[in-house]
């Protein structure tokens, strides 16, 4: 199927396909912006658009060469391992700055100011955990999946398609807030309707994923992480500039222009009772640790070293960009109100910014930066985008082929090539689903999908990671049911909490049947004490052996000893 | 390394009292650690939660900087630091210990 087509050649046709779509779309709108005068508020920008331009076809080229590198399922997944830590650090921040933590966080903080500092902490206390209980032991466990690590001394066959399981919500959750994301944003910054959006994404990840496979993914990373970092400095060190690198003087003038005044200075509503705060603090905490996608970037590298110096590397930059962000929200309080005809709707501050909250970020751009460097951050949002959603269709494309098709389906006796082939087949499924998934949920609340990502992978992921790793008496039939248990219960948590049940499925206010604003402190608990539960009552034959196993999955996973090196062929 | 060669040498490792040191000392660096991550992290949650005039007092007379500004940005940084001296121990100590004792093991 995928093998009878040139590479290349398809490449090429499809590079011309986006170029051409592009321009077409362009001018379409472009000329009915003009035609409806003043009422179209985002005329087609084309810097941001020759920016973008320019960004795919850097990043096409790079897939061309890194298909090249791509011949085998370990290329496919995991780059050869020949990516160093450093790189990695820049690619794990790329996967984790998405734009909605971009644009989210500094419209919060342009909305209400402290809270969004609460909210940038809450995402970044993840990477110590992950570093100090997870980063090296994947990488001395595993070859292509976090299900080769939970997996490592269990039954193949129930693990595996837990794993995939847990995987797939995860991906698609996250995936569908990124596309409907994506299709707004892109609707908003470059004037191209909302369909053309999601299939432009779509479309493009699709090929970086199937040609270029983890190398295409991991250099797309990383130039995004670059530009992003860059353009966030450049807006934050503007702002700063402005007062003198005083930040008093620029909360001081933040507070006397805010309509909130004192209060942005202060913890607001952002935490309304405790149980919830302890909950989406756990969720956050651990789910970081429970994410198939970054999970999946740990075994880039060639060793547990450089393991751990990608997580230092990527909580450094992770932690140096919400800082930025937290500038630029209080940087745009402070000059978007200097010319509301500009940034507000009808000029009016109290009616809020063109294109809603999450646009601070952009019109702050345009504000220190004018039409080019509003064309910058327009193209590097949108190459934000791609670089997420090309990630998660890779850990997506690798639950499948490896851990569904070679291990449960072929009992491990696939070849590299038919693995490869059914991991690019997946690719372009999900490239589909992704497009489909887009089109559908455009109109729905999407706000809680991330959250409920995070909530999986904290309640199912995790606790199976972490004790089949840790916890010697662990068996398959105590992981894979607490897995489960973590996996309906965070779910089904979530349809009935406030966020779905009254936000999205608009049902009355307070008639929610689970009151908290995340799942994880019920649902991860649940899927540890039901792990314990079952593994201790589990007397068969099978989990002796299993007990067994674990001395040697111990030593390896503390020294490295047989963990696979860089494993080119 | 065949199967069986990595048989033996784990054989030698589990012998060695100093890979239970090595365990031993890793898990204590992990646990502390992430406790002290957990307390940092869910204390300054919880005086949000509870104490929020706590947070919400100015830094200095005729300052508009609250106390709640630094120390957000100090659990950013703090994080950050915690997590780099981690990996910096587990960079030159652990990994020397392992390779001492894989090397012990190969002879």
């Amino acid at each position: 199927m995928m093998s009878t087509i040139n590479p290349n050649r398809a490449l090429c046709a499809l590079l011309i396909a986006a170029f051409v779509g592009f321009f077409l779309r362009s001018v379409d709108v472009f000329a009915a912006g003009a035609d409806l005068g003043a009422t179209q508020k985002q005329v087609t920008n084309w810097v941001a658009i020759a920016m973008f331009i320019g960004f795919i076809g850097i990043t096409l080229w790079i897939t061309k060469w890194a298909s090249k590198k791509t011949r085998t399922a370990a290329d496919f997944y995991t780059a050869g391992g020949g990516i160093t830590g450093f790189q990695n650090g820049l690619a794990i921040a790329g996967d984790y700055m998405s734009a909605a933590s971009f644009l989210g966080i500094s419209g919060l903080v342009f909305a209400s100011g402290f809270d969004g500092l609460i909210f940038s902490i809450g995402w970044l206390v993840g990477w110590p955990v992950i570093t100090f209980l997870m980063a090296e032991r994947l990488r001395n466990l595993g070859r292509f999946t976090f299900a080769d690590v939970a997996g490592y001394r269990f039954s193949q066959t129930p693990i595996r398609i837990f794993a995939a399981c847990g995987s797939l919500v995860v991906v698609l959750f996250y995936m569908i807030a990124q596309m409907v994301g994506a299709g707004q944003l892109i609707k908003l910054l470059f004037g191209l309707d909302y369909l053309v959006a999601v299939i432009s994404v779509g479309g493009l990840m699709t090929a970086y994923v199937l040609f270029g496979g983890m190398t295409a993914t991991t250099w797309v990373q990383i130039i995004k992480a670059v530009l992003l970092l860059m353009g966030a400095t450049f807006m934050a060190l503007a702002v700063l500039w402005q007062f003198h690198f005083s930040p008093e003087a620029l909360f001081a003038k933040a507070v006397e222009v805010h309509a909130k005044k004192d209060a942005i200075m202060a913890p607001g509503g952002l935490i309304k009772d405790p149980v919830s705060a302890v909950s989406v603090g756990l969720a956050l905490m651990f789910g970081t640790a429970g994410l198939p996608h970054i999970l999946m970037r740990f075994f880039t590298v060639p060793s547990a070293k450089e393991a751990r110096k990608s997580v230092a590397w990527a909580t450094t930059w992770i932690g140096y960009f919400y800082i930025l962000t937290f500038i630029i929200g209080f940087g745009a309080i402070v000059l978007l109100t200097q010319n509301p005809v500009a940034y507000f709707v009808n000029g009016d501050i109290t009616q809020g910014l063109q294109g809603g909250g999450n646009m601070a970020a952009v019109h702050l751009a345009n504000a220190v930066g004018g039409n080019v460097f509003l064309g910058f951050i327009s193209a590097v949002a949108f190459a934000t985008i791609l670089a997420v959603v090309a990630g998660l269709t890779l850990s997506g494309a690798s639950a499948v082929a490896h851990d569904l098709y070679a291990t449960v389906i072929k009992k491990g006796k696939a070849d590299s090539w038919a693995e490869l082939r059914v991991s690019k087949i997946t690719t372009v499924c999900l490239g589909l689903v992704a497009i489909v998934l887009g089109v559908v949920f455009e109109k729905q609340n999407v706000a809680f999908m991330v959250m409920l990502a995070f909530a999986v992978a904290c309640s199912a992921n995790f606790p199976v990671l972490f004790m089949s790793v840790l916890w010697k008496n662990c068996t398959t039939r105590g992981a894979v049911t607490g897995g489960f248990v973590g996996l309906v219960l965070s779910v089904t948590l979530t349809v009935l909490s406030p966020a779905v049940w009254e936000a999205a499925l608009g049902n009355s206010v307070g008639s929610a049947w689970f009151p908290y604003a995340s799942p994880a402190l019920f649902s991860m608990t649940a899927a540890f004490i039901t792990i314990w539960l079952v593994s201790i009552t589990d007397r068969s034959e099978q989990a002796k052996k299993e007990r067994a196993l674990f001395t040697a999955q111990h030593i390896r996973s503390e020294t490295g000893l047989g963990a696979s090196s860089t494993t080119s062929h | 390394m065949t199967e069986k060669t990595i048989a033996s040498v784990a054989e030698h490792v589990l012998a060695n009292p100093k890979f239970a040191h090595l365990v031993r000392t890793r898990n204590r660096y992990a646990a502390v650690l992430t406790l002290l991550v957990v307390v940092i992290y869910f204390g300054y949650i919880l005086l949000v939660a509870f104490n929020k005039p706590f947070l919400a007092q100015k830094l200095g007379e005729g300052w508009v900087t609250t106390l709640g500004i630094p120390l957000g940005l100090g659990v950013i940084v703090l994080t950050i630091a915690i997590t780099v001296f981690y990996v910096h121990v587990a960079n030159t100590r652990f990994d020397a210990m392992a390779a001492e004792l894989l090397k012990e093991a190969g002879k």
